[in-house]
């Protein structure tokens, strides 16, 4: 008996039938809106209700599941390894392609005017609301967050803060919290940009300064910290931001400059391209930085602070630095979406948007301005979509158990983003020509 | 003196690592600290490099206290360390580890960099490799290259021997005299006493974080008490 279960096959086979198993008794009875799978419609789950085929023979299904995810398994096996080979060697090629420099100029350009036109194509009142509030606006601060977390590799779970700030800072500058606006002037939400920036870069150099000399876990509790006391802040001092109640109304900016003149409403495509002007600038100034000096220096610090210290650079200086330029765009983000949303909530900046954002930024891949692009886009769309049109039973939280299925599926096949930062591509061909073991070099192992 | 220390005393929390030591190196030497693990050898380094400040006591470079001097800005003031366990770039290739090496040097250093292929042949053809895709050998050469090229007065090893096979040892010290010969003083912390004593000009022993005794590497190689303790030999013997 203990032999029967010693061999490969049967042992593969019992715990391919229990897994599926678990999920039978997960998701319930046929028909049952309790399970969490009830969501999915036109699924096998949803037929096997509905058409009674197999309403009393539910186990013949799993057992056929059980057995696909045997042969699966052992396929994966067999011919895994070189799966995977083939697998890197075509998803170079796209790589080298894209490396090439007019293709990706011309890619950049397509994209830039597929954005340009993205109203007109999409033309549905919904998705221009969704395209500036959940989708620009969050690339924008996944941008900035890659700063901290893929450049300098500092990991903050305090970011919706600068965000706060930046939206609360406009409510102030045009005069719509209990505190008055400064010079008791009534500014326009332009104005509001450049101070919301500097105040934004002004709190997290006096955020890191102290803290930065922290490193890792206990960086992400400090920050957390942050992140929590200014909301707290905006919730509880009445007098200053109006608290639980949020702002007054914000204006729209207006634009005017001799004989230009205009007025943003509370339309959302106007907005969408006030975020990508600004969007592109940022994109533009961040892959600059990326190459430049500093970026080299923070590539060193999140390698090895102490050789980055041996070779005269100063941590502290270049991590207060990460900091206050990925505070830059979560403090622009910040006037967009107080100035177009109206009004300000401490309830909108709350630990869950810190964490999303994260995810936004690992999703894509830490470091790569273009894939934390790609990747904010992809999640964001998901979202959005599945709140435009949403499957049935589907609730806004099950969000998060999609979101939480996905990163663990990453972590396994792909530890280091949808499209890794130029760094993870020369490992991967470097791994290719045999020199070296590619998971050695993304797990970061030195000998 | 280029180098002076004086009664440097330096302490982590409640123990004293090192109960003040005094010790000199004069330009265009190599001088090494000699001791068991535990005598305070890492320490003297990391004090030698800003890591650590010590409590009391001064240590001049080339006249001026360095006391205070943060470790950022030792490679700006002439001397780099290598530290132990060698600390290079894992992800950036050997021409980037070499270009981190110059942070701190404005412009100009391509010269430098086309010396250091020189005294490293084996760098050169690894120029593209990542760091951490080198071996322990390498790598080594590659610390001290980066160390050397922010144009250091004074060059801090932190036992460039440790986990080396021996042959490469060889390489590596031969080396250190190539750049002693071109005008860098050198001080090195070594475990590896007997060779550590032939490449060098005089050596200190440590033992309990004090400086026990100080000699020319030629007498050290012949005292009965390091041949004991260092070198493995008996008294009688």
């Amino acid at each position: 008996m203990r032999a029967f279960f010693r061999n490969p096959f049967v042992r593969r086979f019992s715990l391919c039938f229990l897994v599926v198993e678990l999920v039978a008794l997960m998701t319930g009875p046929p028909g049952s809106t309790q399970a969490p799978t009830a969501g999915f419609r036109g699924s096998f789950f949803e037929a096997s209700s509905f058409y009674g085929l197999f309403r009393t023979q539910r186990w013949v299904v799993f057992f056929a599941l059980a057995i696909i995810m045997f042969l699966v398994w052992s396929g994966w096996l067999n011919k895994g390894a070189s799966i995977r080979s083939t697998a890197t060697k075509a998803l170079a090629v796209p790589r080298a392609v894209t490396q090439r420099r007019p293709v990706r100029w011309s890619l950049i350009g397509v994209a830039l005017i597929v954005a340009l036109l993205l109203p007109r194509i999409v033309n549905d009142a919904f998705w221009h609301s969704a395209m500036t509030e959940q989708i620009g606006v969050f690339v924008l601060l996944a941008t900035g967050l890659n700063v901290v977390v893929g450049f300098a590799g500092l990991l903050d779970l305090g970011y919706v803060a600068f965000y706060a700030i930046g939206a609360y800072t406009t409510a102030w500058m045009t005069g719509s919290l209990p505190t008055p606006a400064p010079f008791h002037g009534h500014f326009d939400p332009f104005v509001a940009i450049p101070v919301a920036i500097v105040i934004v870069m002004v709190a997290g150099i006096l955020l890191g300064a102290p803290t930065l000399r922290l490193r890792g876990d206990y960086l992400a509790i400090v920050t957390l910290g942050f992140g929590e006391i200014v909301t707290i802040f905006a919730n509880n001092l009445y007098g200053i931001t109006g608290g639980s109640q949020g702002s007054g109304p914000i204006p729209h900016p207006v634009l005017h400059i001799g004989p230009l003149h205009y007025v943003w409403s509370l339309k959302p495509v106007p907005y969408y391209y006030l975020l990508l002007v600004f969007l592109v600038i940022f994109l533009v100034a961040f892959s600059l930085l990326e190459h430049s000096r500093i970026g080299r220096a923070w590539t060193a610090i999140r390698e090895d602070e102490v050789a980055a210290e041996s070779v005269g650079i100063n941590p502290l200086k270049y991590k207060v630095m990460a900091f206050a330029i990925g505070a830059s765009t979560a403090g622009f983000a910040g006037v967009v979406t107080a100035s177009q949303s109206n009004n300000v909530f401490p309830s909108s900046f709350t630990l869950q948007s810190s964490i999303n954002i994260l995810v936004l930024v690992i999703f894509g891949g830490m470091g790569s301005i273009f894939g934390v692009v790609v990747g904010a886009i992809i999640i964001q769309v998901a979202y959005s979509y599945l709140l435009h049109t949403p499957p049935q039973g589907y609730q806004s939280a099950d969000l998060y158990m999609y979101l939480g299925a996905l990163l663990v599926v990453m972590m396994i096949f792909r530890p280091s983003g949808l499209i890794p930062s130029r760094r993870r591509k020369r490992e991967i061909v470097l791994s290719e020509a045999g020199e070296g073991h590619m998971d050695e070099v993304l797990t970061g192992d030195t000998p | 003196m280029m180098l002076d220390v004086q009664e440097a005393t330096v302490r982590y929390g409640a123990i004293t690592a090192l109960h003040g030591i005094s010790f000199q190196i004069a330009e265009g030497e190599i001088v090494t600290l000699l001791g068991a693990n535990g005598a305070g050898k890492t320490t003297t380094l990391r004090m030698l490099s800003g890591l650590h400040a010590p409590s009391s006591g001064s240590i001049q470079f080339e006249g001026s206290e360095i006391t205070q001097v943060k470790a950022h800005d030792f490679s700006a003031m002439g001397i780099s360390h290598v530290p132990e366990g060698r600390r290079i770039f894992p992800q950036m290739t050997v021409e980037e580890n070499l270009e981190m090496g110059a942070f701190k040097r404005n412009g100009g250093y391509h010269d430098d960099m086309g010396r250091m292929y020189e005294t490293f042949p084996i760098l050169k053809e690894r120029r593209k490799q990542l760091g951490a895709n080198l071996s322990g050998g390498e790598q080594q050469m590659l610390a001290i290259a980066r160390a050397l090229m922010a144009q250091p007065r004074l060059l801090l090893l932190d036992e460039p021997s440790m986990g080396l096979a021996p042959m490469i040892v060889d390489t590596i010290f031969r080396i250190i005299a190539d750049i002693r010969k071109q005008g860098t003083t050198v001080f090195v912390v070594e475990q590896n006493a007997a060779q550590a004593l032939r490449l060098a000009d005089r050596g200190y022993v440590m033992e309990n974080g004090r400086i026990v005794f100080g000699d020319t590497a030629q007498n050290l190689l012949h005292d009965e008490r390091v041949r004991a303790v260092y070198l493995g030999e008996s008294v009688e013997g």
